[in-house]
């Protein structure tokens, strides 16, 4: 590994990080979608920080970005609190229309100065390392590595400072209000970091790339967990990982940084969509076709209490009462079976003692309306589940 | 020509897209595209304008789908699976574009104009093209109308009619991801969602109807391609997607400061006029208690006692009296017979608004 390389890797991991925190709280918050909107919307700041300053790294031009950010997040609130259109119109005819101005203003203006828009959107993480900053005539390092590092301790240092206020207002705005902490600052607040931090790792990165940067290591652990913490932790991590793995993969293939490692967030995001142990994909339908199995048995026990007669509790004619195909009969007998529910008698099928206790009590539940107790009572008195 | 019409086609679908609260949905799709742009010239090698329209077709309709899918099957909300996709996608695009370019290919060069899009590319083969999926579109919509409206505004009543919810739902979004994909060549990936949307948004504000809506919103859609156009067409180095998205928003500015029922203005007005009427009745229901008063109604008081009163300005006196509900005898006012019937009915019409 070359000295290069080390930092192309170390600019890609803090840009993940810092990416990853305000994510997660754009997520909960369900305004994902605004991420997108600053990171296309920071365009006029940008391209009006370049014809002053003349320089790609100037604070200036984040700061001028980070003002352009606010005032898309300004203009998307005020134009949906007009009520013509909803928040998702009103975000969709903003943006465009800030990016379509910086476009046409680097088009007019900025043709022969190196400044293009794949520039700005694609970014190029491979060419970061030879952007040294110099300071006192000795190199510190690359410069978009002090630019990311530096908003990130900000990031970091505003995370533990208002960690609390943060968590309150993002899942209760109201008590939030009236502990005494505006939301509407915090909402600011958080949207300014999601500008500022957008523009900082913009030209290491592009804006697509923030854009999947934020959300989806956030969302990947949005499935995994519900607890805040755990989640900010998670997504550090994942942002991180694919950050790492994601500039091997390019390497190996030759291709553009910033694609292989939204690709990586991609295939991460899917293994964790199919195989979350609760909300993913195949657990969903396993947990499903479980309840499916369950509501059957809870069905066939309550049919056998109901009768007594000795034709109706007959096997064969149990199948066609209840008029359950011939294998999930078969399912549905067999978890009662092994649950200790009924025992068959010569073909006669009649509830234990268990079963008749489980029965009425799943009885009781139904007429008193109170259905979810259900789930409950299925912990204490199942041995296998469906 | 290219332009308007794709223009119109857009506008017509994009009404459904923002009724329907999918907005972005547009923004994703065409983001999504990218990918299945970069696989079909894998694929074919070749950069046959069709096919790789096809891919991207593919692709966005699979983009559209793993939308819902997450939507409906895990917690997460639909702004976080649009943002998801769209970046995703949009990354694995340019993965496999920067890919394309280390190809010994010499067809590679111009893959990238599908990014910021280029009107002046299109050849005759394109127009004829998206005219007739516009013609498509229009005689689906025609034939499909009432499903699509009675869909739109309550989809539980229309599954409990009987149709096919499921298949209608698919059909409309294929259709949005077809324009999509068409305008991708003309406007670029990232300002086509704005092509879809400033249509659509501006028709809504000059009318409830869907059948006016989409109609104005294919004409607005249309103008604003020929326009966009034209002005681009003036200058150099004006690419003609930003020119086409910022007349378009144009439109919709103007739609919402000056339509008639919803725009800023009528409202601000309607709200100054309010709030003048108020003041003249509470005026006037003030002078009806001291009237009530005496015997006879005509009794003059002086100015004065209504200094105290804080609806009141000399204009709204002046005007009670230009409608003969009061006389001015110097400083002195006094009730008609009209308008001490007016405030006792006022006053009727007040109490009953309170029960």
């Amino acid at each position: 590994m070359s000295n290069a390389q080390i930092e192309i890797q170390l600019i890609a991991s803090l840009v993940a990080i810092a990416c990853a925190i305000p994510g997660t709280f754009l997520i909960l918050r369900k305004m994902a979608m605004i991420s997108d909107a600053i990171s296309h919307s920071i365009l006029p700041g940008i391209v009006i920080g370049f014809f002053i300053t003349q320089d790609l790294n100037s604070p200036l031009l984040i700061l001028l970005a980070a003002l352009t950010g606010i005032i898309t997040v300004v203009l998307v609130e005020r134009i949906q609190r007009t009520g013509l259109v909803k928040e998702d119109t009103a975000i969709g005819l903003v943006f465009p229309v800030l990016f379509s101005i910086g476009v046409i203003m680097i088009a007019k203006n900025a043709n022969d100065v190196h400044l293009d828009v794949d520039a700005v959107l694609l970014g190029e993480l491979a060419f970061a390392p030879f952007d040294r900053l110099l300071v006192g005539g000795v190199d510190v390092g690359p410069k978009s590595l002090w630019v990311i590092g530096s908003i990130l301790m900000v990031t970091v240092g505003l995370l533990f400072a208002f960690f609390k206020e943060l968590k309150v207002s993002t899942f209760d705005a109201g008590l939030s209000a009236s502990l005494g902490f505006s939301p509407v600052v915090i909402h600011y607040g958080l949207m300014t970091v999601s500008s500022v931090t957008t523009v900082g790792a913009f030209d290491a990165v592009g804006a697509i790339l923030v854009v999947a940067l934020m959300i989806a290591p956030a969302a990947s652990a949005y499935l995994l967990t519900t607890d805040l913490k755990k989640m900010l932790l998670l997504s550090i991590g994942f942002g991180v990982f694919s950050a790492i793995s994601g500039y091997w993969f390019a390497h190996w293939l030759d291709a553009s940084i910033a694609g292989s490692i939204t690709t990586m967030l991609g295939l991460l995001f899917l293994v964790v969509y199919l195989f979350a142990p609760t909300k993913g994909l195949i657990a969903v339908f396993y947990r499903e076709k479980q309840q499916r199995i369950e509501v059957s048995l809870l069905t066939f026990l309550l049919h056998l209490k109901n009768h007594n007669e000795e034709v109706e509790r007959h096997v064969n004619h149990l199948r066609e009462h209840i008029n359950w195909q011939k294998v999930r009969a078969k399912t549905v007998l067999e978890l009662a079976l092994k649950n200790n529910m009924i025992v068959i008698d010569e073909d006669i099928v009649s509830l234990t003692k268990k079963g008749n206790a489980f029965t009425s009590k799943a009885i009781d539940y139904i007429i008193t309306n109170e259905d979810s107790q259900i789930e409950d009572m299925k912990d204490d008195f199942f041995l296998f589940r469906g | 020509m290219g332009t308007a019409i794709l223009g119109a086609v857009c506008g017509m679908l994009g009404s459904f897209a923002v009724l329907r609260k999918q907005s972005l949905l547009g923004d994703a799709i065409s983001h999504a595209a990218l990918p299945g742009i970069a696989i079909a010239f894998l694929i074919t090698g070749a950069k046959d304008s069709n096919v790789l329209l096809l891919g991207a077709l593919v692709s966005g309709l699979i983009g559209t789908f793993w939308i819902r899918g997450i939507i409906t099957k895990t917690h997460l909300k639909s702004d976080t699976a649009l943002g998801l996709i769209l970046s995703l996608f949009f990354g694995f695009g340019m993965l496999l574009l920067t890919f394309i370019q280390k190809q010994p290919n010499a067809n590679q060069a111009g893959l990238d104009k599908y990014l910021f899009g280029q009107a002046a590319t299109l050849v005759e083969s394109d127009v004829w093209l998206m005219s007739i999926v516009t013609g498509i579109c229009l005689v689906v919509l025609l034939l499909f109308w009432k499903e699509f409206k009675i869909l739109l505004f309550d989809a539980d009543y229309t599954k409990t009619l009987g149709f096919n919810t499921k298949f209608i739902d698919v059909l409309i979004t294929s259709f949005i991801v077809l324009a999509i994909v068409l305008g991708l060549q003309t406007v670029g990936v990232v300002l086509m969602s704005a092509m879809l949307l400033a249509p659509a948004a501006a028709a809504r504000q000059w009318t409830n109807s869907l059948g006016v809506m989409v109609f104005l919103a294919a004409i607005f859609g249309a103008f604003s391609g020929v326009f966009g156009t034209a002005i681009s067409a003036t200058q150099n180095n004006l690419s003609t997607g930003p020119v086409i998205v910022l007349v378009a928003s144009v439109f919709v500015l103007f739609s919402f400061v000056f339509s008639p029922s919803r725009g800023l203005l009528f409202k601000q007005i309607r709200f100054i006029k309010n709030r003048r009427d108020l003041k003249l009745h509470k005026t006037l229901a003030f002078m009806y208690n001291i009237a009530e008063t005496h015997d006879d109604i005509s009794h003059p008081h002086t100015i004065k006692i209504l200094n105290n009163f804080q609806g009141f300005t000399r204009r709204t006196l002046q005007k009670l009296v230009d409608r003969g509900y009061v006389i001015l005898e110097g400083a002195m006012w006094s009730l008609t017979e009209e308008g001490f019937k007016v405030a006792s009915n006022l006053y009727n019409q007040l109490t009953e608004d309170n029960e």
